[in-house]
């Protein structure tokens, strides 16, 4: 029994074309997207993913994990996305509404280049990349998911930082009227997140746009979400409208929420436990009912990648 | 209101196969029949059994009250099957988390029961429902006589622990867990009343 937020009764899309016909209609529309675009680095069959519009792009073996990775309906059906409700199956069924496109970013503060900017223009410069990654939830729990995005140092990178950015902050958009969770004070709304500027600017940090190849599905984050595969997935800010360069730390969602177990930092560690539960072992996504849990590695596996950033950091206190 | 023998033959069955409707409902998704248990079954099935247990703990505390609002002294025979399903859903929940969650990890078992307050505390009141569901036979009960009540007083602390431990599991959403806790709170305010005024009418008496 989930107590439901009071969601507005006014009549739904789905009141009025039936979700079959809405789902056939949307599949012919990318059938003939698909057809039109060239030259598609499309490596995952058309059938294993729905919705989103194809993207071309890369993939980088370098980034990518050699394992396969979890089927599209598993990563877009259990979602922490509270903007659209707690359950992780409610992102996947509230997110209808929400809009996606146009799309702008402002990015503000100590940089040289500022002002809002639209999402194409931002990306223009830029390579879309895949990137197989493990995603950690905080939950103890983990998949495997084939990003598509573009270094988010490189993005950054753009707007010329001043000597004065040490830290970037990232906030999600407020749009209430299209996510209903954002109704319920379960966190502080907006959704705010930040990176040390060096964190910000290792190659693996990814601003994602798809996933399976394909724009991404709102309960995923779209249009634009961050992705910092060593650090537990809380801090994969989503649906970004702001970046602002800042000297200070900047607050983040978690941490205002409960401070006591959720750092800044947020780096996977299985020797540092949640005060409530164990980091040391994950449950992987897709084994089945009879799969049991694997040890979690440091940085989730990242470690020779990012260990130097927190070289002289004590990780039990800045968890 | 109903007389024994309807209760005894058509009432209780009935509730009794509704009461297994949760069970029943988890091994049709598991077969993927009518549904299915998700991206994560095993915490589907965590959650389910935890949610039932706890409900049916607090369905067995509203069998006084009703029976006394309503005028239907019948509810209080179906509340020992009602208290044994709560029973049996929180051991569903606990044997789910050791053999399919933990996968029988002892190490890693002993230390969240002995670190982890929310484990610890749900573990107590599994512990502490053990000898009330092994004394709820009628042989026991007149074995243990006046005994067998003071004993079964414990499903009071037993269901505070259950809300507790759901409410320090939740991360944010605290909702859900304070619905309980209220419930519990009407329950158990409810019992206080009445013992208070007992007292009180037997002081005038006296």
């Amino acid at each position: 029994m989930k107590i439901r937020p009071g969601y507005s009764a006014a009549i739904q899309p789905s009141d009025i074309t039936a979700e079959s016909v809405y789902l056939d209609r949307r599949r012919l529309l990318q059938a003939a997207l698909a057809a039109g675009v060239t030259g598609l680095g499309a490596s995952w069959p058309a059938d294993a993913t729905s919705g989103g519009v194809p993207l071309t792009y890369k993939r980088n073996d370098t980034y990518s994990l050699g394992e396969p990775p979890n089927q599209f309906e598993d990563i877009t059906t259990y979602n922490n996305y509270y903007e659209f409700g707690i359950d992780k199956s409610e992102p996947a069924a509230n997110s209808d509404r929400f809009k996606p496109t146009p799309w702008s970013v402002t990015v503000a503060g100590e940089a040289e280049r500022t002002g809002k900017f639209a999402l194409e223009d931002l990306l223009k410069p830029h390579a879309l990349e895949e990137r197989v990654y493990r995603l950690r939830c905080v939950e103890a729990w983990s998949m495997v998911i084939p990003w598509v995005g573009v270094p988010l140092g490189d993005v950054l990178k753009q707007f010329k930082p001043t000597s004065k950015a040490k830290f970037v902050a990232f906030k999600t958009v407020l749009r209430p009227s299209e996510m209903p969770g954002q109704s319920v004070d379960v966190l502080r709304w907006p959704y705010v997140e930040g990176l040390r500027i060096d964190e910000a600017m290792h190659p693996l940090a990814l601003l994602a746009v798809g996933l399976y190849g394909k724009t991404l599905p709102n309960q995923n984050g779209a249009p634009l979400r961050l992705v910092t595969p060593w650090k537990y997935g809380f801090k994969g800010i989503k649906s970004i409208v702001e970046i602002r360069f800042t000297e200070k730390m900047p607050p983040t969602s978690w941490n205002i929420s409960a401070p006591r177990e959720y750092g800044f930092y947020a780096n996977v560690n299985p020797q540092v436990d949640h005060p409530r539960w164990s980091q040391a072992r994950e449950r992987k996504i897709g084994g089945g009912v009879f799969a049991s849990r694997v040890p979690t590695l440091m940085f989730n596996g990242y470690e020779k990648e990012v260990a130097s950033l927190y070289q002289g950091l004590d990780l039990a206190k800045n968890y | 209101m109903p007389s024994t023998v309807v209760v005894r033959r058509f009432i209780k069955p009935a509730v009794f196969l509704a009461c297994l409707a949760p069970l029943a409902l988890l091994i049709l998704h598991a077969f993927n029949i009518g549904g299915d248990l998700g991206a994560n079954p095993v915490e589907k099935i965590q959650d389910t059994c935890g949610q039932w247990g706890l409900r049916f703990l607090l369905i067995t505390l509203a069998a006084t009250p009703v029976r006394d609002w309503f005028d239907a002294p019948w509810v209080i025979m179906l509340r020992r099957m009602l208290g044994l399903f709560g029973f049996f859903y929180v051991l569903l929940h606990f044997l789910n988390w050791l053999i399919l969650d933990q996968g029988l990890y002892w190490s890693g078992v002993l230390a969240d029961i002995a670190k982890r307050p929310f484990i610890t505390i749900g573990f107590a009141a599994l512990l502490l429902l053990i000898p009330l569901a092994a004394t709820s036979t009628k042989g026991m009960m007149r074995r243990l006589a006046k005994r067998w009540k003071s004993l079964h007083r414990l499903i009071y602390p037993i269901a505070i622990l259950g809300v507790w431990h759901y409410w320090w599991q939740v991360k944010a959403d605290i909702r859900e867990p304070l619905l309980y806790a209220s419930i519990l709170a009407v329950l158990l305010g409810w019992r206080m009343w009445k013992a208070r005024r007992t007292r009180t009418v037997r002081a005038v008496a006296s």
